[in-house]
């Protein structure tokens, strides 16, 4: 058990993450045709607004929630917020904005599945990094619920302890301080991860071209020969 | 003053005779592929019709185009870039498909494989996207053609505006007109503008306004920046396509696909000079009825010693010079005032422009007698409204459309009086404010229309792109995909050496030291 959890928490992360960005800039370098959004809107656009916004502004909040939750060390938002306070927080709002991406994933896996013109032009990846995504929002917000049984931090602190060591190349210590967490943290961890694996061979990658450079740009662009 | 060229192209839909050949063609070579079958870089509308994809034109329902806000500045009518942005996980002015059609084919197979039955067996559609049967085929590209559908439906036509259309669907009264209708390649592109990834360009040197596949993430915000509706979203590549203005062949000398095949020869390409620092100032002119002649304006004598100088001086080839001097459609937009922009108070500056088209004269047919304005037929009285043609090219402004009109009208009385009278009618000329000079070309361009005064292209001088041209000699042939790429970046990051370039024996580009 020890040593498969420093597999999966200890060894695991570095994969994954090595993967995403030798994977990404394999892809971005030789298959830049490849690196779109996919968007299906042109083929069916009924209800799309609602379910598409309702996904992205759900998804895009809990992603930064998990960067800025786990990513801030302890010392630091201790100025601000007490930790139990803080996973207080962290159950509100990520239950919020959970709720919403859950709303609007479920409209468009259910728009993937059931448009006979979507689903004609889906790719495999596409149902299965929405099947992934809904597996993962749903273990996330579970242990929302898992969380009432101790609200003071201390599976927060031991999940951010873990993050942080993984960031700062100490896998040994990652995988001890996360080895105690009951299990559905554990395997939201591990989708999570695997998550980070499958990014760069999924439509997943347009996240990276955010086209913020956009509102800092000429609006005619002419090239030379 | 900073001159740039421009491949303009011109319409005589005076000629257009609706055979959609032009169509057919562009489709065989472009966008045959899955993904592309819904999308006609070129197609042919009958007007007046709501057009493909439905009410094109209609900018309160899509959006497209600028607008002018009150501080004189313009920016895209899909809003500006917060707004953009915004918007990106879900566009709210993008066309469905069924804004287009379904598209479809039919079971050919069946026509052999079928057992000997009791009655023919035909060949039944099936859509493309899903493959399944499709009972009924319930919308087309053009299925309006020659006034297909009711009057009701296609008076929804945003040329009607400003007119009392009711009229126009009794059967004494009603008139039609053919379109055919490409990416217009404007001076000051709203797709371009439009697009988040700074994907779509304009190439400086033949303005030519193309999409980079590798650039575009698929956010189509073009499509709806586009007050044409022609740029498509290929729902198999997940990217956005365009007309290409067949530049492999422009850069070769060679006229587009569609023009190439136009049997009645009705399209003319050729160079534009035109000031580049002035495309905002026009593009932002406070009445839209005005942005017709400030576009001309835009446009420079190529003959005038001053611009050629200036030209020479922003890098403008001689041989793109000596063809703006040779330019039919300088000569037909500009000299001849013939040539008007499609929808101008769509502010891109459209580049491809139409000859409006002469119809029968109503009046001589109610009563017997020509509606006359001096020595020539009264324009006004032509079939199609002059309001109808004015909302199309200029904004509503029924000047420069009779002032077209009047000169195509006086060029045929005068070349008639010429050829069947033998006398040279000079004061029909006069009146439609053309010399003798002017009418003679205007019938050779118009009426003869030889392919050499149609197309004069300059050759694209590609040799000047490579950077190499020694190493890529014997490089890599033509191939798919990656075959010959070495990658985005100088360092190839599988180690390989690239292949269009030596390395051993040192290579130098011409005028290099």
């Amino acid at each position: 058990m020890n040593n498969l959890n420093h597999l999966l928490f200890g060894v695991y992360p570095y994969i994954a993450i090595m993967v995403l960005l030798v994977a990404s800039w394999i892809r971005f370098d030789r298959e830049p045709y490849t690196w779109k959004a996919d968007s299906s809107q042109l083929l069916d656009g009924k209800n799309f607004r609602v379910a598409s916004n309702l996904f992205h502004i759900g998804v895009i909040f809990v992603l930064m929630g998990h960067f800025v939750g786990l990513l801030t060390p302890e010392w630091i938002y201790h100025h601000v917020i007490s930790s139990p306070n803080k996973q207080l927080l962290a159950m509100v709002s990520g239950g919020f904005f959970g709720i919403l991406c859950l709303i609007g994933l479920l409209m468009l896996i259910n728009r993937r599945l059931t448009n006979p013109r979507v689903r004609a032009s889906s790719k495999f990846s596409d149902v299965f990094i929405l099947l992934l995504l809904l597996v993962q929002l749903l273990l996330g917000l579970s242990t929302i619920v898992a969380s009432l049984d101790h609200l003071d931090g201390s599976v927060m602190i031991a999940l951010a302890d873990w993050a942080q060591n993984i960031v700062i190349l100490k896998p040994q210590l990652a995988s001890e301080s996360i080895a105690g967490v009951p299990l559905v943290y554990k395997l939201h961890v591990f989708v999570g991860l695997s998550m980070i694996f499958v990014f760069p061979f999924t439509r997943l990658v347009h996240m990276i071209s955010a086209p913020i450079w956009y509102l800092g740009r000429r609006y005619q662009v002419v090239r030379e020969r | 003053m900073k001159i740039r060229s421009q491949i303009g192209m011109v319409l005589n839909l005076d000629k257009c005779i609706g055979c959609h050949t032009c169509s057919i063609t562009c489709k065989n070579v472009w966008t045959s592929r899955e993904g592309m079958e819904y999308a006609w870089f070129n197609n042919v509308e009958s007007k007046p019709g709501i057009g493909y994809p439905k009410q094109w034109e209609n900018q309160d329902k899509w959006k497209g185009g600028w607008e002018r806000k009150s501080n004189g500045e313009i920016q895209p009518r899909i809003g500006g870039k917060f707004r953009i942005l915004a918007n990106i996980f879900a566009n709210p002015d993008l066309p469905e498909i069924d804004d287009y059609y379904e598209p479809f084919d039919f079971d050919y197979q069946h026509l052999h494989t079928a057992p000997e039955v009791k009655h023919q067996p035909t060949a039944r559609p099936r859509s493309v996207i899903t493959g399944k049967r499709m009972q009924k085929i319930e919308w087309g590209p053009n299925w309006e053609e020659i006034l297909g559908s009711e009057f009701e439906k296609r008076s929804k036509d945003k040329n009607f505006d400003n007119m009392q259309k009711e009229m126009y669907g009794e059967f004494e009264n009603t008139f039609m007109m053919y379109l055919p209708r490409l990416c217009e390649h404007c001076l000051n592109p709203t797709c371009a503008a439009a697009c988040p990834s700074g994907a779509i360009y304009k190439r400086e040197e033949d303005g030519i306004v193309l999409i980079d596949q590798e650039k575009c993430r698929g956010w189509r915000m073009c499509i709806s920046g586009c007050p044409y509706k022609k740029i498509y979203y290929n729902w198999k590549s997940g990217k956005s396509e365009k007309c290409i203005f067949c530049y492999p062949r422009i850069e070769s000398g060679m006229p587009t696909v569609c023009a190439e095949t136009c049997v009645g020869r009705i399209r003319y390409l050729g160079v534009l000079l035109y000031d580049a620092d002035k495309i905002k100032e026009v593009a932002s002119t406070e009445s839209d009825q005005d942005l017709y002649q400030k576009q001309l304006e835009i446009f420079l004598d190529p003959n005038d010693p001053e611009v050629i100088k200036q030209a020479r001086k922003d890098g403008i080839a001689d041989s793109v010079i000596s063809a703006a001097q040779k330019s039919p459609v300088y000569k037909m937009a500009v000299d001849w005032k013939l040539a008007l922009p499609l929808h101008p108070e769509y502010r891109t500056l459209p580049m491809v422009w139409y000859v409006p088209t002469l119809s029968p004269i109503q009046n001589a047919v109610e009563s017997g007698k020509l509606g006359m304005a001096g020595v020539l037929p009264d324009v006004r009285s032509l079939r199609i409204p002059m309001k109808y043609l004015a909302n199309l090219l200029t904004a509503g402004d029924e000047e420069p459309v009779v002032r077209a009109l009047e000169r195509l009208l006086a060029m045929r009385a005068y070349k008639r009086a010429e050829n069947v009278e033998g006398v040279e009618d000079l004061e029909v000329l006069r009146q439609a404010g053309l010399n003798k000079k002017q009418a003679d070309e205007m019938y050779r361009y118009l009426a003869i229309a030889n392919y050499e005064d149609r197309y004069v292209i300059p050759t694209g001088h590609r040799e000047m792109n490579v950077p190499e041209a020694y190493a890529e000699k014997s490089g890599c042939g033509f191939s798919f995909g990656n075959g010959c790429s070495s990658g985005n970046n100088g360092v190839n990051m599988f180690g390989a050496k690239k292949v269009n370039s030596r390395d051993i024996i040192k290579t130098f580009n011409v005028g290099e030291q």
